[in-house]
């Protein structure tokens, strides 16, 4: 077996945004430190931003709508842009989306509009890079349990991901991986109290 | 059910062939039909803010908020601005779909083989492209007339039902909304043949949600999406 070398290895604070490329075959593990903390993930064609992921090609390429082990996050262009290479939580959603100012402002009250939301984190991280709204799409949302029952009913609820669940994914083209780390205060997504994450990138030495 | 249109009310009527796609404008409180005569296998279908494009459809959002996936009647559709686009004000099919995608030359392909087989993926480039978008502008797309089901472990399945002659959804603009549809099958529709049907779209001039409007009154979230929405219009 190869010997892996870590080349990145910082604890990111609660609710703030990340953003880092991603090589061609190096790994980013993420590990959920304090338990049921959602991570909203975006990842990029490092090389042509204008492909990016798609989470309905995602669902429908593996015909499940959970991202877990030996998913391949699938592009808009149908390539294969990570795979998912070892899941200690069992499964992550890619159906909710992500928590917005104006979303929240309908979904909790009026008056939560002015509440820290992972657009605002996601389109912070996207104009450093150069790109804007138009290039933030339906995301992955690590340790998040949104399950959906037989007649369409979709909810946020208590989480599954236990303090220390990992996801790791390779990189399969040059990813830019933007983050948020769930800000959301309103429902169980993080427990109602956003935690820290710790983000590892590793490659074959 | 009102599935009768005073004539003097349309502004619009189209035949969109089996493959095609369609846009346009949907003015605030114009309702769009889409009605499939000869039953359908899905429609593509996506939608923005036709004064300021870049707040679009948004499919998680719209899930989201009104926790449910499939589209019925006295549902909405959100914009990812908190605002409505359309409401759902009739439905005779079971649901539409939020989660499966749409078809693209490579899903195409592997269903029906070598051969020019038109595809919704392409269909919204063209599309968009006469709007001064492109690919950075195709978000997650909703599926008229496409059921997929979900089950405990996720894993998703094509209902077939759909097919229903006469079968249609009005969606009555709550802003001005471009509209973009594409006649392609469902890429989960498992049939092998290459066969979509026509479309018919027809805009028709509707009233403004009451007082009492079902899709407007279906839940505190969908009166404050209203709410945020009539705040573009005052």
């Amino acid at each position: 077996m190869e010997t892996q070398t870590v080349i990145y290895d910082q604890v990111h604070p609660a609710r703030l945004d990340w953003s880092y490329v991603v090589k061609k075959g190096q790994t980013l593990k993420i590990v959920d430190l304090g338990g049921n903390q959602a991570v909203d993930f975006l990842v990029y064609n490092a090389d042509d931003t204008s492909e990016r992921y798609s989470a309905p090609d995602t669902i429908r390429n593996q015909g499940n709508i959970f991202v877990t082990t030996g998913s391949q996050l699938i592009s808009n262009d149908l390539n294969v842009m990570m795979t998912v290479l070892n899941d200690t939580c069992g499964r992550h959603d890619t159906s909710g989306g992500a928590c917005s100012c104006e979303s929240n402002s309908v979904r909790f009250g009026l008056d939560k509009k002015y509440q820290h939301a992972c657009v605002e984190n996601f389109l912070g991280a996207a104009i450093k890079h150069g790109m804007g709204k138009r290039d933030i799409v339906s995301n992955i949302n690590f340790f998040m349990n949104v399950p959906v029952s037989p007649d369409g009913t979709l909810e946020i609820v208590d989480g599954i991901s236990d303090p220390g669940s990992v996801v790791e994914l390779r990189a399969e083209i040059n990813c830019l991986v933007l983050i948020s780390n769930c800000p959301q205060m309103n429902n169980p997504c993080n427990g109602y109290n956003p935690t820290p994450i710790r983000l590892i990138i590793s490659e074959a030495s | 059910m009102a599935t009768d249109i005073d004539p003097a009310l349309i502004v619009h009527d189209e035949i969109v062939p089996g493959g095609s796609y369609w846009h346009r404008n949907i003015n605030r409180w114009q309702t769009l039909r889409i009605l499939a005569p000869e039953g359908s296998r899905g429609v593509a279908f996506l939608c923005y803010n036709a004064d300021n494009s870049i707040e679009r459809f948004n499919a998680a959002d719209t899930a989201k908020i009104q926790f449910n996936a499939f589209l019925k009647k006295g549902m909405v559709i959100y914009s990812d601005m908190g605002r409505v686009l359309f409401s759902i004000t009739e439905n005779t099919a079971e649901y539409h779909d939020t989660l499966g995608g749409c078809s693209n030359p490579i899903t195409n392909a592997k269903k029906y083989g070598e051969g020019e087989f038109k595809n919704s993926r392409s269909n919204f480039l063209l599309a968009l492209a006469k709007h001064n978008m492109d690919k950075r502008d195709i978000m997650p797309n909703l599926n008229f007339f496409a059921q997929i089901a979900v089950d405990p472990d996720g894993k998703i399945a094509y209902i077939s039902g759909s097919e229903v002659p006469g079968t249609f959804v009005d969606l009555r603009a709550e802003m001005n909304v471009l509209a973009v549809l594409s006649n392609c099958p469902n890429p989960l529709d498992p049939s092998p043949t290459y066969d979509p049907k026509p479309v018919r779209v027809i805009v028709y001039n509707s009233a403004p949600p009451g007082a009492d409007d079902l899709c407007r009154n279906a839940n505190p979230e969908a009166l404050r999406g209203f709410v945020n929405t009539d705040a573009l219009f005052v």
